[in-house]
């Protein structure tokens, strides 16, 4: 049976469905227990299932990415949170050089099969510490697998996969996305990793999104129907590992790309997803330049006005997709 | 306090626990010398960490676990490695890069692991391990088994931000867990003196509200006493605790080393604590074993080495065509 979940309720359902099947799996982060999570991905979890399985952490990020490397380590099936994806960065040192490298340094003889949820993204009004889109940092890193849903069906049905998974994946989740809604299947069920979904089908322009990205296309896409326009969209999903068949056979289909992502353009996910484009086969049909639309190469700022112009919107997306559909780049 | 013998056996230790032990020490240092050897001959690449002078510190500690319980090693890891009851035949061949070794030639002797056996990797990167073990010990609770986790690290990690995070949480979670500092007075060429400013490391551990005891890492008697004590607290209490064990490394940090930052008659001083012979006199004086008693130990220390290489030097190196197996599960 199907009902209409937030964005924020499907991972929570996800995350209970998941303990309650396999003792290994629990929780752990910042303020997750009594407090909820900061934003209330959690709340509610520690009555049913305790304090021993959704465990509040000091502050100490890196501690939280090393005790679910080790859990992982010895069998068990974490699933960290931390807070913001910035804080991400203090995380790193056991995310990159341990938990990513224990495998393949181990000669294969070890598994580390966790889950580290964060969400990512601005438009909050928290400015430069707490808006940022660090994705691409771990899509670099062999050894980890790098999910970001955009609706709560994908969100729950990645989750619940991602933590059956057996390698550490960084599950990034959207934060102005927590409150959009959706039908979602009451009972568990997996979306496979690395298998990428079409939102939107369409012939005229292939338009690839990632994260907030997807819904501001949609809108966008809906905006130049009106016009007549056909436009497709691609969501990834899983950044790590691509379907790239999905995204080839689109571009080939349409003749036309346009990447868009909220991170700052240079060396974001978008150069990853026009080398993959360029190198396949699909670069014969190509009749435009591959067109990236990202955020600008700043840190985001205060000020709603300035936080707004840093990353795309939707009529920042309409003005691009309207340059590559009526030929104009 | 004596430096040419140890403190006496304790009435538990026969003659067996005694032969082992002294066998673990002259195997250890045998296989560093040996490996130092190869490295020279150009059958060992990469660099390496030698322990030769610390055997005590390994040996002791690792005497006081059972063989299920587990460790986390260091960049300085040969000696716990054996210890920990590796085979040598694995240990050569993975230090030659050869397929049958531990880590299919993919670690070398700075991530050499044994997860099977218990050792769940020497590691990399100072204090990188220290964070794993809050995990270990905290899924170790919580698959309500009676191991422990015994964490090895130096005095240099002990400077690191990972030190303290991991502490603190395994001393609020009441993890069973020992932390157990090798202090060889320096972290590659800066002084333990120059680096902090108290006596004993162990003086933190009250920081963590968590028990530390300082011991003459160069008896094998001592550490071996202390660390029994902090393993029965974590198997018992689940209290965590640390130990330090003051020692020094003979050899420089790695093979770049020119000692610059030390003189040769600190290192000549240190020698005449050597943890081996003050063992063997130990062991002489007790009346356990004779002068050629002593020498027979030592004797098949070093032809299981010999065996160990000629193991090594016959096995197969990897196959490039599997270069990619094991980045991910």
């Amino acid at each position: 049976m199907t009902r209409e979940l937030t964005y924020l309720e499907a991972i929570r359902e996800a995350l209970q469905q998941e303990m309650r099947r396999d003792e290994r799996v629990f929780l752990v982060g910042e303020d997750v227990g009594t407090y909820g999570g900061a934003f209330g991905v959690s709340l509610g979890m520690i009555d049913e299932f305790g304090a021993d399985r959704v465990i509040d952490t000091p502050i100490s990020e890196l501690g939280i990415a090393g005790l679910i490397t080790g859990a992982a380590l010895i069998g068990m099936r974490p699933v960290g949170e931390i807070m913001f994806m910035d804080f991400i960065t203090i995380a790193s040192e056991q995310l990159v050089n341990q938990a990513a490298k224990i495998r393949f340094m181990f000669g294969g003889k070890a598994t580390v099969p966790f889950v580290l949820r964060t969400p990512s993204g601005s438009g909050t009004g928290a400015a430069g510490q707490h808006s940022q889109s660090l994705e691409n940092w771990f899509v670099h890193i062999p050894g980890i697998k790098v999910v970001a849903p955009t609706t709560p069906y994908d969100a729950k049905g990645l989750l619940i996969q991602s933590i059956r998974d057996d390698n550490p994946v960084m599950f990034i989740e959207t934060k102005l996305l927590y409150k959009t809604k959706g039908e979602v299947p009451e009972e568990p069920y997996t979306i496979p990793l690395g298998v990428a979904d079409i939102k939107r089908p369409g012939k005229d322009l292939t338009i690839i999104a990632t994260q907030i990205m997807v819904k501001r296309a949609l809108e966008a896409a809906d905006e130049l129907a009106k016009e007549g326009w056909d436009i497709e969209i691609i969501d990834p999903r899983t950044l790590k590992p691509l379907d790239t068949e999905t995204i080839i056979k689109s571009v080939i289909k349409t003749g036309k790309v346009l990447i868009v992502h909220e991170a700052a353009k240079t060396g974001g996910y978008g150069g990853e997803l026009a080398g993959v484009i360029a190198e396949s086969e699909a670069f014969d049909y190509l009749e435009a330049p591959i067109i990236r639309l990202a955020g600008r190469d700043m840190p985001i700022p205060y000020n709603r006005n300035l936080e707004y112009h840093t990353v795309p919107q939707v009529e920042d997306i309409i003005a691009k997709a309207r340059l590559l559909l009526e030929g104009k780049v | 306090m004596a430096i040419n013998t140890t403190q006496p056996l304790p009435d538990h230790w026969g003659k067996d626990d005694a032969r082992k032990a002294l066998k673990l020490m002259h195997t250890i240092r045998g296989f560093e010398e040996k490996a130092e050897q190869l490295y020279m001959l150009g059958k060992i690449h990469g660099t390496m960490h030698l322990s030769i002078g610390m055997e005590a510190s390994a040996v002791g500690s690792i005497l006081a676990l059972k063989p299920d319980d587990y460790i986390l090693s260091t960049h300085r890891g040969h000696g716990h490695c054996i210890a920990k009851g590796a085979d040598l035949k694995l240990m050569m061949a993975e230090f030659m890069g050869k397929e049958a070794g531990y880590c299919r030639g993919r670690g070398g002797s700075m991530h050499i692991a044994d997860v099977e056996g218990g050792n769940l990797g020497a590691n990399g990167v100072v204090g990188g391990g220290i964070p794993i073990a809050v995990g270990v010990g905290l899924g170790l609770k919580m698959q309500k088994t009676d191991k422990v986790i015994l964490c090895f690290f130096g005095d240099g990690a002990a400077n690191t931000g990972a030190f303290h995070e991991a502490l603190n949480m395994t001393a609020i979670y009441e993890l069973p867990v020992v932390f157990v500092c090798e202090n060889n007075q320096y972290a590659m060429s800066f002084s333990v003196q120059d680096a902090m400013r108290i006596e004993e490391i162990s003086l933190r551990a009250a920081g963590y509200g968590m028990k530390g005891v300082t011991v003459d890492g160069n008896d094998v008697v001592a550490v071996h006493q202390a660390v029994s004590e902090a393993v029965a607290l974590a198997r018992d209490n689940h209290a965590p605790s640390l130990v330090e064990s003051v020692t020094y490394r003979w050899r420089g940090h790695s093979k770049s080393d020119a000692n610059r930052y030390r003189t040769s008659e600190e290192i000549e001083k240190w020698k005449q604590r050597d943890p081996i012979q003050r063992f063997a006199a130990t062991l002489l004086k007790e009346n356990l074993f004779s002068q050629a008693q002593l020498e027979e130990i030592e004797q098949a220390a070093y032809a299981d080495i010999e065996a160990a290489v000629a193991f090594a030097d016959a096995c197969e190196e990897p196959d490039i065509a599997g270069i990619e197996e094991g980045v991910y599960a």
